[in-house]
Order: C-alpha cells, then structure tokens, then sequence
C-alpha cells in the first residue's frame, strides 16, 4: 500500500506510477479488494488546514478522518449538515472514513433532502490529476461562480478524475432541539404520500424515511426549542390523516433513530446483495414492489431507497427502465465486475463521461473500470 | 476589451448561413437585418457592444439542435443568450457569431407537487417560475435581483444567486436536470426528478459554465414550500469593524437567517437621499431577515436583537408590520438605482471570507481616494459577496479605463485575502483576463479540457471566461476566430 504523507509526495507517486492505481481513503467501502492496480491511500496527508467558526468555513487535508473534523466542530457547536453515512456495519468494513472519500463518492445522509448533499457543501479542493499534476478549484467562501465548477465535477467521481488532497467545506451551527414525529403501519404508497406532504408543508422537515420492516415513517424536525416544538405539533396535526402518530423528543433517542437510518443498520449482518436506487420518490414504491428484495429501506421521502436483494441478482435488468438510477453497494467481487457498480449512462452521457475521464487521467490508471 | 478579430470566411457567407437558418425553422425567427441585429450587440455590460452575423429565435429543443448542427458544419461561433442581462459581457456578440436567444421557449412543462420540482423551458424568467407555482404554496428560491428581466438559461449558465441564498444556496444547489443540446446537435438529458448524479456529476459542472459547453433548453428545478411569514430587522453601527463582529457571532449563534445584508455609509447616504428609507446616518447598516411562524420569528429575533445589543448599535429597528417591512427593504432595493443617480457605476461582484470585511473595506476606502473616484459599498454580508460600486463618468474621456483599474484592484484585493473574483455575476469578458490572478496555467488548463470534451471545436460563446492567451493555442488549432 502507497501511503504517500503529503500532496507533493502524492503528485510525485502518481507522475511516476506505471500502471493501474486503485485509490482509497480509510478503506470502509471495500473497493480495493477487487480492483486492479497498486493500492493507494491519502489516509497519511491530514490536518484541519483552517476554520473560521463565524465564517462558517473549514478546510481539511483528504485524509483527515471524519471524526477528527465530527470533534472539532462540535467544540464550536457546529457541525457537517450534510450528515455523511458511515459504512462499515453495512458493509462489514473496518478503517476509518475520511473526509476526502466522503467528498470523492458525495456521501449524505438522511438531511439531504432539505439541506442538499455533500457536494452543496464543498467549497474548494486540491487535487491531483492522472498526469501528476497538481489543481486547485473553487476556494473557501461560499459563493464563487469564478470559472467551471470542477468543484462539483470532482464531488463524486469516485477518484477517477483525480485524488483529492484537500476539501473546503460549508459547515452549520449545530441545533438546539430536534424531535420525531413517528407513524404507524403505513403502506409503502401511503408513507410516500405522508412523507410527500410532510415535506411539502412549510415546517421545515429534516428528515424523512420509512422502514418497511417495522412499518415505521419518521419525520425529523430540528431547530430553536420553541419552534420544533410548535412544528411538531402542526406536522402532527397536518398528518393526522394518514396515521396517529407519536413524537420522540429526547435528543439521544432522535439521534440514535436517524444514524439508524444514515448507515442502513437495518440490513447490517444480513446476507445478500445492497443496491442503493436515486428515483423520483413517487416511484419509490412500485419500482421497491418490481425488485423482488428481501428488505427495503425509504430515505429522502423516497428518493433514496436501499434494497436488500437475492446474491447476484441483476436488478437493474429487473427494474428495466426507470427515471433514475441503481447503483450496487455490497456484492462480491463477481457481481461487482459483472454487473457493475454504476448504472451505464446513455450513449452521449457515457461518451462525456469518458472523455472527460480520458482528459483527466490520460494514461487511465486511476481506478480504472469503476465507473464505466 | 480585446476581443478575438471575426473570421472574413464567415462574414463572405452570411447570405448562405442566413438561408440555412431559416430553412431548418418552423416557427422560429432569424433576425439578419443590420438595423435588427443592434438589438443583441450586448448584455447589461453596456460599455461593450458588438452586432451579431445574426440572431436566430428557436422555438423547440428540435430548432435549436438544427441551429447548432448548421453552425457546427459551418464552422460559426454561437453565443447562446437568455434575456441579456449578464453584468459581466457573458452574452456579448462577436461579429462572426450567431445570437441563439431562448426567450421565446418560455413554457412551463410541468409542475409536480409530491416530488416538489417544475420543468420549464429556460427562456423562462426566474420570477414567472415562483409565479407558476405561488398560489399553490411553493416558490423557487434562487432570487437574483433581476428576477423579473433574467432567464433560467442565464441563471443556470451564471449559477446566479440572491438575496436569500445564504439559507437556500444558489441556483446549482436547486437544479436537478437540464436538456441541453451539444454544439454539434446532439440532445442530451442530464439529470432529471431524482436527488443525485447516477455517474461523474455532469450537471454541477454544466451549472456556471456561461453558455460555453452546450444550449440548455429545459431545467428541472427544486421548489420549495413557502415559509409561513418573514421579518426583518435593521441595525446601525458607528464602525465597519462592529457590524462585521455582529454578523460573525449571529452566525456563530446558530440563527440562520434568509439574507444579512451590509451597506456602508457612502450607499446609505446614497439611497437616503434616494428613496427616503428613513435609514440612520450611520458607518454601517445591516439588514437581517429571518423566516417561519410569528412565533418562530420573534424567538429567532429576540437572539438576534440580544447579540446585535451587545455591540452598541446606534438604530435597532424591527418592523412591526408589512409596511415597515416594506420600508426596511426600500432602501436596500434600490440602492442601485441610487447610485445611478450620482454617476455612472460599474457593479462588481467579488466574494472575501467574512474575516476579512473590515479590512477590504478599509483598504477600499484608501484605494478610492488614491484613484479619485467614489464608491459605494452593498454586501451580502453572510457569505462574503460584495458588490462594490464604482461611480465614474462615461462622458469624460480616460474616466471608464480608471474605474477599470480601480475594478481590477478590488478584484485582487479579494483574492488576495482568500476570496474569488466573482460571486454569482460570472467572469465573462469583464474578468476573463484576471482569471490568472486567481488561477494558475495548470488550474485553467484543468478547466479548458472540460471544454475540449464538450465543444471540441470552441465554437460556443468565444472569448468568455478564459483569458486570450490561455486559450489561443486551442482556438487557433480549430481554425476559428483566430
Ligand atoms: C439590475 C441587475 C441586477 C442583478 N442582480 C443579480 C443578482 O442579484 N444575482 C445574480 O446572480 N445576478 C444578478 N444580475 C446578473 C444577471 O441578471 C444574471 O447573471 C442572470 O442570470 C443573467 O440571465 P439572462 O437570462 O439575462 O442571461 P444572459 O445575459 O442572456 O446570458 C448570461 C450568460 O448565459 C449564457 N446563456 C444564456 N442562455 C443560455 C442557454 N440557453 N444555454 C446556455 N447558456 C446560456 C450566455 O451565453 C451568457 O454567458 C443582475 C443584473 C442586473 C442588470
């Protein structure tokens, strides 16, 4: 393993590279163990670099650990909104995450869908392209449209554009209060509807999932005491249609329910394939009907849905066509490379996409064949 | 500005250009004559004009994909255009170039409640867009100050943003998916109703790319609830230094507010004189909004009041009802305008880490009495984007090349303290050579190679963005505009 200790070191390593290098952060996706090249990690070049608390802003080196910068907000009352899912019980992984590889793969979690996803929050980053050469995009104040926003482009390619070193982040004030408001023993279609009405009222739901498994929809609110308490009671009163409800509002108890429903606990330890499905979510429940799955799980108000399926089952070919896109999680290595981790794109689509990664990374030795 | 010499080739075929276009229309105009064409020399940065070859009004995706497959074999530069009211030059013509304005495709195509997202057509204005979907409870919160006049096309090619973004982020935080037409006619779809990019995120790097990598032609865009209500306040400081600290420990206090806006005293005089606000004589003068219930708004104020207290304001007002809300935001609105009354002003867009407000402001101050020439300052003061105005005189000879000066000092200063050249107006022709104070050769080769796998030919708006010399060598390898 490659652990280059600072971005010059790695511009160095990946100059001089002669072949295929497969790129990870702490390693908690699992990606390297059926990936082709010389393993690489950036878990060595760390370090907050700079935050202004009154700015909103910090700035951090790709391989610092998430928890380090989880640590170091928290003493100033802040925090990632964008709520990055830990993977490791759903995949059986160890390592720590890295702050880098949530940015390379944008990460979020349950707060997406009213906040945005961690690629709404990257500000700036450095990194290092396949020939080498070191860039620079974006900066560290929140708004900047100076040039192309490769900001954006990098957020999610997986390090097949290029290995981020650094990230600069938007971060928000931690909230005084949060409460849940819980449904019970809804349809799929009917917690999508509730979910769908929740999100569309204007008292600001932070979170919106239901899980099949206990028959269970939860609706997050978060804010000022007195206002997560009257938004409550008017969601409650808003949903009174569909399900009595009851609300949980004792800080650790919400918390625990949503990192529950952040890293997918509920299909930890179980066997079988993970697909993880980005659709309009009133189609969340017909396409969760046509999957065959074992076990699923609604995030985003439908938008995200985790699938538990069958070992080795094509479920896009299953899906067939559908506005969005499935994309497989935790398989073996033999359904990784058959099946593919990424939803091919149409035609034009691929042909950019490869095109930009041939632009990129020339010699095409960054995590070659990950995404298409 | 210097601006690449047209290419005589295209001009000696106009007539045939001209012919093709308005065979491959339906319903669509081209507009060739001289005296119609001055209608799209320039954008809202009037200092420069220049007539386009001609203009062509496409009312389908269909019509533009048959546009650009014609310029394309032809080898003719395109200037896409929304409604022309870019501050930057991001629409500015050149003589061998074709206008391909989108105002007539203003359609909305769909409004979907459940899912909280609108399909419209981008020549769309950004206002009619929250007027589609108002009645209903919802709006679309990117709320640049043109929003009546500015198209969605220019709104996503700029990634413009608002008054409100501090809390609702800018346009490419709101759009889920565009069609767009690539310069050689393909239409490609880009996203859609879902929340995230299946592959490499094509759609962040089409947001802010100022017409230069495809046509947009349709956007998916995110709506929001409507808040129950909003208020604000407005508080006076005897110092820059005060009001900045006030800002920085709101925000450190967990309120987040939808817009902390700044004037100075040179934009407060301005505007009192102006609109008559009844704003106080004061060095500094902020706004703050913030939204929800009555009673979530007055929690929310009360923190804020407390905090802004604690600095010894010298005004503390909150608006007790519309009216007064109204005459808060006077002011702010037409601060503009107020300046215009003074002189000419040229408008920047600079964006500096909150930090470093006293100090920019200060050296601001300095540079105006060593340049000789007024300024007037409007923040958005929350995310550090300024919009300094420089107040010249267009009818004084030497007087526009001063304040220019004196715009690119500002702009550097930015930098220089760890913010960016542009904020949310675009870098257009008007910051396209300063790109190489904030960028390195290897951090816009970066960028340009965006542009090879997308337009291979640099057909699409020339001479935007990137300054000349970084550019050349790819422009004269094609051939065009030399
Ligand atoms: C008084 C005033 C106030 C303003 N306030 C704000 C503000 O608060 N916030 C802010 O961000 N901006 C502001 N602006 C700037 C301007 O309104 C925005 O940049 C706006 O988004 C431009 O939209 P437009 O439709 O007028 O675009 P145009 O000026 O027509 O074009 C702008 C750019 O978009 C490209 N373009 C146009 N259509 C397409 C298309 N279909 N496909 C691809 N590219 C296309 C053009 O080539 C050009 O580069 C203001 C301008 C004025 C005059």
């Amino acid at each position: 393993m490659i652990r280059p200790a600072s971005e010059e070191d790695l511009a160095g390593v990946v100059a001089g590279a002669k072949g295929p290098l497969s790129i990870q952060g702490g390693g908690t996706r699992g990606f390297a163990d059926n990936a082709e090249g010389e393993r690489l990690t950036t878990s060595g070049i760390t370090g907050i670099t700079l935050y202004e608390p009154g700015a909103l802003t910090l700035v951090a080196r790709a391989g610092t650990p998430v928890e380090e910068i989880r640590e170091r907000l928290a003493r100033d009352n802040q925090r990632l909104p964008f709520e990055p899912m830990d993977h490791r019980a759903l995949l059986g992984t160890t390592g720590e995450p890295t702050i880098g590889g949530v940015v390379a793969a944008n990460i979020s979690g349950p707060r997406r869908v009213m906040v945005g996803a961690a690629r709404d929050y990257a500000l700036g980053l450095r990194f290092v392209d396949g020939r080498g050469m070191v860039i620079r995009n974006g900066g560290r104040v929140m708004k900047n449209v100076t040039g192309y926003d490769l900001v954006k482009l990098l957020s999610g390619s997986y390090g097949t554009l290029g290995i981020l070193t650094e990230v600069s982040l938007k971060v928000l004030p931690k909230v005084a209060a949060s409460a849940t408001i819980v449904l019970g023993g809804l349809s799929d279609d009917r917690a999508v509807a509730a979910m769908a009405a929740a999100l569309g009222s204007p008292f600001e739901v932070s979170g919106a999932a239901h899980d099949p498994g206990t028959g269970e929809t939860l609706l997050r609110l978060e804010g000022f005491d007195e206002s997560v308490r009257y938004r409550s009671e008017r969601l409650a009163e808003l949903l009174k249609t569909f399900a009595p409800s009851r609300m949980e509002s004792d800080a650790d108890v919400v918390a625990k329910l949503w990192a529950a429903i952040r890293d997918v606990t509920a299909f930890a330890g179980k066997e079988g394939d993970v697909w993880r499905l980005s659709v309009k979510p009133s189609d969340a429940p017909d396409l969760v009907g046509r999957s065959g799955a074992k076990q699923s799980l609604y995030d985003w108000g439908g938008g995200l849905v985790w699938l538990r399926c069958d070992d080795g089952t094509d479920l896009r070919a299953r899906l067939a066509a559908f506005a969005g896109h499935a994309t497989l999680i935790r398989a073996n290595a033999q359904t990784r490379r058959g099946l593919g981790i990424f939803q091919p794109e149409p035609a034009p689509l691929a042909r950019i996409s490869a095109g930009l990664r041939a632009q990129f990374d020339p010699r095409g030795i960054l995590n070659p064949g990950m995404m298409g | 500005m210097e601006m690449p010499k047209p290419n005589p080739e295209i001009l000696l075929k106009k007539a045939r250009i001209v012919s093709r276009l308005q065979e491959a229309l339906y319903d669509g105009a081209v507009i060739h004559d001289e005296a119609e064409t001055r209608a799209y020399e320039c954008d809202a940065l009037s200092a420069y004009r220049c007539p386009p070859l001609c203009a062509v009004l496409p009312s389908s995706t269909e019509e533009v994909s048959a546009i650009l497959k014609i310029c394309h074999e032809e080898g003719v530069p395109v200037v896409p255009r929304g409604s022309g009211t870019s501050l930057a030059g991001g629409a500015l013509p050149t003589a061998d170039a074709v206008i391909l304005g989108v105002a007539r495709l203003n359609a909305v195509l769909e409004t979907d409640y459940p899912n909280r997202f609108i399909r419209v057509q981008t020549g769309r204005t950004n206002l009619s867009v929250t007027g589609a979907v108002e009645t209903d409870g919802f709006f679309y919160a990117p709320d640049p100050s043109s929003q009546l006049a500015c198209a969605i096309a220019g709104n996503i090619a700029m990634n413009s943003g608002g008054a409100h973004c501090l809390k609702y982020g800018v346009t490419t935080n709101n759009l889920l998916g565009v069609t767009m037409v690539l310069m050689d006619g393909t239409v490609v779809e880009v996203g859609g109703a879902h929340m995230d990019a299946g592959g490499i995120d094509l759609l962040g790097v089409i947001c802010g790319s100022e017409g230069q990598l495809g046509v947009v032609t349709e956007a998916t865009l995110r709506i929001l609830p409507k808040p129950e209500g909003a208020r604000p306040v407005l508080i006076g400081y005897d110092s820059n230094e005060v009001a900045g600290e006030c800002v920085s420990d709101i925000i450190k206090a967990g309120v987040l507010p939808v817009a902390i806006e700044f004037m100075d005293r040179p934009c407060i005089e301005a505007t009192e004189a102006f609109a008559h606000a009844g704003y106080p004589m004061c060095e500094a003068l902020l706004i703050i909004e913030v939204e929800g219930s009555p009673a979530e708004i007055d929690e929310q104020l009360a923190l804020i009041k407390e905090i802004a207290r604690r600095h010894n304001p010298v005004e503390l007002r909150e608006a007790q009802d519309a009216d007064e809300a109204a005459r808060i935001w006077l002011g702010r609105k037409s601060a503009f305008g107020a300046m215009g009354q003074i002189n000419d002003y040229m408008c920047l867009d600079g964006t500096i880490p909150v930090s470093a407000l006293p100090y920019v402001l200060r050296r601001i101050g300095e540079m105006s009495r060593e340049y000789g020439l007024g300024v007037g300052n409007v923040f958005h003061a929350g995310d550090g984007n300024m919009h300094p105005l420089i107040l010249y005189d267009a009818n004084k000879p030497g007087d526009l090349e001063l304040c220019e000066a004196f715009g690119a000092d500002i702009l550097k200063l930015c930098v220089e303290v760890g913010g960016c050249l542009t904020g949310e107006h675009g870098v257009g022709i008007e910051k396209r050579d300063l790109m190489v104070v904030q960028f390195t050769p290897e951090d816009l080769e970066a960028q340009m190679r965006v542009k090879d796998v997308f337009d291979p030919d640099w057909l699409l708006n020339p001479a935007k963005v990137f300054p000349l010399a970084s550019s050349a060598t790819r422009r004269a390898a094609t051939g065009v505009a030399a």
